[in-house]
């Protein structure tokens, strides 16, 4: 009798243990790799680090210095312009496709196929095909001229005032598709009862998408709302590729000011400081919507 | 020695949440135990608790005399049967069968052997070579219960096994399940919701509310004698009918005071007189089943009490026709024979059969007599 | 379901070819510029048809364009993109597997607090974590190898990873496993033997979404990797951008087609687990 009991308390054990001890790495990368890195840049960040790392804690030095960077203003006015634009724009392309392709449409799957494959590409290329269409020699512009507008410019790629538009296109193309996408799986899972019951009332069909499937759609627009501003402030592989930051400085973003800072400009503790501005503007942005979201959808 | 003894099991969720509060059932081996109530009683969590796949808060749980509390679920030799039926969905019918088998390392000329004897008992010998997702509800329901059977364990536990089925198939397997402890003689353990099959599958029946075993005994018992008010409200359909109702005293007999719109009756009660003698012209609850108010021609019993009862509606089963009176301005259900049962609107002499009525303290919701 | 096609009808399709026209356009602009040769590319405009069709272009994308210092093409950082990816897209699917299965499976007191600390991983950005992670590859001696790559690619992707497979096993009755342990199968057995044989459409979401995103990372790679062992993106970059001689459109364009390629493919072969994948990873949290 005491052997099998022995052994099965062994495997009860087993069944308690395993699954903390499998989990523990992950816990451990999760712990040093995200939370603990986020604590060494912290405290990078109110060091007087520059080409090296100097742990030695001397205020809000850096940030100071930070406030005081003409460039590190231009790069967050960029980012608010290049995320209000790339935000809206994409959110009303996709939607409209979305509402568009939801009309029993034909050839569906191949638009789809079609509307979203960008999203399969890096931005890298995105930025570089844009880059070559967008080239006021033998771009956008040359082709118009072709048709017959000898006098129509278009060299917004290279004027200051103008560069961090051509992020906003670039941008938008890529990844409306993506909006279109979750909106439609978001329409497709409307109870088609609520529509019917609707025409039944006698709604007309922009009726019922205005009154009854667009609010319907509130927790989606979340998750666009969210991911979009997401990418917005991330974003970095898009403008390097287009822009690189120019003309000059004039399309620059918090994401290349910090990369060209902390390591092509050897001044880490600004880097560092630069780098906890974006993780902060990510939380000031994300935790409210996500508030928000888990609060409607608690209501229902 | 008791197949399966519960003694003082407590269970108690983190953040202080007591879903059961000191559980004691003890069944012989052979005995078909069913745990039954309404959803969130805990008799999930118990049959859990059993199987081990819920720790024990406190108290023991001992399976053919040997406590297994700290014991994992395969080495509590028992089978389960879940609601869901959670048939492996990769593996086909034979695999799903001989799975746990295979764990344990038997012969594979026995495991074939006892695949082939479990399938032919549960007719499903055609379907050994499907997936669970070629089967029908009725089919994955054998095939569950199949896998249970192979395993021969020293007891069987079930969890509402028959509550995704429709209700056609529901009353076959429900016959199919007991014929099949009748033949095995195996010690069951049966989790559902339902009254009816209670009733039908158990030879002990222990209701719960609330974490707390309400009452515990043969199906007849709990049906003729409730504990309290919950135990007699929940089983038996239609429902026994709860008359609040004055205990007088007339004729030096007690009695409960009945009224209708028009009149009353004094119904005299069956029961000692000194368990009532505290409550003379206090309120009880009369609790008397549908099928002893009826007509005269199926109480075939002379010198019962009657009532001429104003009828409000009825409602025809086939074999009876519920009849509702309204009593003490409570609504009744009667049960009477369809030939015998007027129309709404109409009146109708009702036989009242006290024999088997029970009162309870409005209050408390125990019994009283 | 039209029975005829009525004035709004023909206005809905004309928008959605217009609009499929808007997305296709680049992709167009592309192909027919890598195969033109650079007086055909002046000679006409974005969208004119190349005159005579020479994969000049791509051959020297492929093997000979300058990225920067070296001249020698596109193909080692193809290769070394491969070499990144690969490892990373199976040990990360993997670890989020199992990770999944425990924290929807075998949940115990705090595993939900567990998980969640897990999942903010997906959120932060990743230049808050880029300085300690170069000085930490550094001091493990795999900075600027592709080794340090598929480090960095494991632990930032395991969020993604952990917390799809969880959300594919959360629909999946518990009483499966429950039925499976009584029967006697233990913590490996019930997940190689039960749930791994139906979990087949949650691997190729997840395994694809992985791999475009680890091959189409650039700041990774920019950041952690030089020279030699730089991923694709970064070479194709370069590339664009060295500004010397003459810029040779047709080259640029056969490059970004070559980075692309990879994607593109699994995403014409493999669309609907591409876009469940997507739309799984937007319920985030």
């Amino acid at each position: 009798m005491s052997s099998p009991n022995k052994a099965s308390s062994w495997s009860a054990l087993a069944d308690r243990w395993l699954p903390k001890l499998v989990l523990s790495p992950s816990l451990a990368a999760s712990l040093l790799f995200v939370y603990g890195f986020i604590a060494w840049t912290a405290w990078l960040s109110l060091t007087e680090s520059r080409l090296l790392p100097d742990m030695t804690l001397s205020g809000l030095v850096q940030y100071r210095e930070l406030f005081d960077n003409d460039r590190w203003w231009t790069a967050v006015a960029n980012l608010g312009i290049f995320g209000g634009l790339f935000i809206f724009c994409a959110l009303a392309v996709g939607l409209l496709l979305a509402v568009l392709l939801d009309q029993k449409i034909r050839a569906e799957g191949a638009l789809r196929t079609i509307y979203l494959y960008p999203m399969a590409l890096s931005f890298i290329v995105t930025g570089t095909a844009w880059k070559w269409m967008l080239n006021p020699d033998l771009g956008l512009q040359k082709l118009v001229n072709d048709w017959g507008f000898p006098n129509f410019t278009f060299d917004w790629l290279v004027d200051p005032d103008k560069a961090i538009y051509t992020v906003a296109i670039a941008g938008v193309w890529q990844s409306s598709g993506f909006v279109m996408a979750l909106f439609l799986a978001g329409l497709r899972g409307i109870d088609d009862s609520i529509i019917k019951a609707a025409q039944v009332d006698g709604a007309s069909l922009p009726v019922i998408y205005w009154r009854i499937i667009i609010p319907s759609l509130r927790p989606v627009f979340f998750s666009v709302l969210l991911i979009l501003s997401h990418i917005a402030i991330k974003s970095f592989d898009l403008v390097m590729a287009l822009t690189g930051g120019g003309p000059g400085t004039s399309s620059d973003v918090p994401a290349i000011f910090m990369y060209q800072f902390a390591f092509t400009r050897g001044q880490l503790g600004l880097g560092a400081a630069s780098a906890m501005m974006m993780l902060m503007t990510i939380v000031a942005v994300l935790v409210p919507l996500m508030y928000m979201e888990t609060r409607s959808a608690k209501r229902g | 020695m008791a197949a399966l003894s519960i003694n003082n099991v407590c269970k108690t969720y983190t953040g202080g949440t007591e879903v059961l509060k000191g559980i004691n059932i003890a069944i012989e081996d052979g005995q078909f135990l069913i745990l039954v109530g309404p959803s969130g009683c805990g008799k999930s969590t118990l049959l859990n608790m059993i199987a081990g796949l819920d720790d024990i808060s406190s108290g023991d749980i001992l399976i053919g005399g040997e406590r297994v509390n700290d014991l994992s679920p395969k080495d509590r030799d028992i089978a389960m049967v879940f609601q869901s039926y959670a048939l492996y969905p990769s593996m086909s019918v034979r695999q799903n069968i001989s799975f746990g088998l295979e764990i344990r390392k038997l012969p594979k000329a026995e495991i074939d052997a006892t695949v082939e004897r479990v399938a032919t008992m549960l007719q499903i010998t055609h379907l050994l070579d499907r997936k669970p997702s070629q089967l029908s509800g009725g089919q994955r329901q054998r095939v569950a219960m199949g896998r249970a059977l192979a395993r021969n364990p020293s007891i069987f536990l079930f969890d509402e096994p028959l509550s995704n089925l429709d209700a056609k198939l529901r009353v076959e397997m429900r016959t199919e399940i007991k014929l099949m402890h009748q033949r095995l003689k195996s010690t069951i353990v049966y989790v559902t919701h339902d009254q009816i099959e209670a009733m039908t599958l158990g030879d002990r029946i222990a209701v719960m509310k609330d974490g707390v075993v309400q009452q515990f005994g043969s199906p007849q018992d709990i049906y003729d004698n409730p504990a309290n008010l919950f135990v007699a409200s929940f089983i038996g359909s239609p429902s026994m009918n709860f008359i609040p109702a004055t205990i007088v005293e007339s004729g030096g007999k007690l009695g409960v005071n009945i009224c209708d719109d028009r009149g009353c009756v004094v119904l005299p009660l069956p029961h000692e007189r000194d368990k009532l003698a505290a409550w003379v012209g206090k309120e009880v609850i009369f609790g008397i089943r549908p099928e002893q108010i009826t007509d005269a021609r199926t109480a075939h019993r002379e010198g019962l009490p009657e009532m001429s009862c104003h009828i409000d509606v009825i409602e025809p089963t086939g074999p009876d026709t519920l009849v509702f009176v309204s009593l003490n301005k409570t609504k009744v259900c009667c049960r009477t024979h369809p030939t015998e049962a007027k129309r709404p609107g109409e009146s109708m002499e009702l036989v009242f059969d006290v024999s088997k009525a029970v009162l309870f303290d409005p209050a408390s919701e125990k019994r009283i007599a | 379901m039209a029975k005829h096609l009525s004035v709004g009808r023909i206005v809905l399709y004309a928008a959605l070819v217009l609009m499929a026209a808007y997305y296709l356009l680049p992709l167009y602009v592309m192909l027919s510029t890598s195969v033109k040769t650079l007086d055909d590319i002046r000679a006409g405009n974005l969208i004119s048809l190349p005159h005579a069709i020479t994969l000049d272009a791509w051959s020297k994308a492929w093997s000979s364009a300058c990225t920067g210092v070296q001249c020698e093409g596109m193909k080692g950082f193809f290769w070394n993109s491969v070499k990144m990816a690969v490892p990373s897209v199976l040990l990360s699917t993997l670890i989020g597997a199992i990770n999944g299965y425990v924290v929807s499976m075998w949940r115990f007191k705090g595993s939900d607090a567990l998980f969640t600390m897990v999942l903010v991983g997906c959120f932060i950005p990743f230049q808050v974590v880029l300085l300690p992670m170069a000085t930490l590859l550094g001091q493990l001696g795999i900075a600027n190898t592709t080794t340090g790559l598929v480090v960095v690619h494991v632990v930032y992707g395991l969020a993604f990873t952990t917390l799809f497979f969880r959300n594919f096993y959360v629909t999946i009755p518990d009483e499966l496993v429950k039925a499976a342990r009584i029967d006697g199968a233990g913590f490996w057995t019930i997940f190689f033997r039960i749930l791994m044989p139906i979990s087949g459409p949650i691997f190729m979401v997840c395994v694809i979404w992985q791999f475009t995103q680890i091959w189409n990372d650039f700041l990774f790679g920019v950041v952690f990797a030089a020279g030699e062992s730089q991923p694709i993106t970064v070479a194709l970059n370069n590339l664009v951008n060295t500004s010397t001689g003459v810029k040779e459109y047709n080259v640029d364009m056969a490059a970004a087609i070559i980075a692309a390629l990879p994607t593109l493919f699994v995403y014409m072969v493999a669309g609907r687990y591409f876009v469940r994948g997507l739309t799984a990873g937007a319920v985030k949290g």
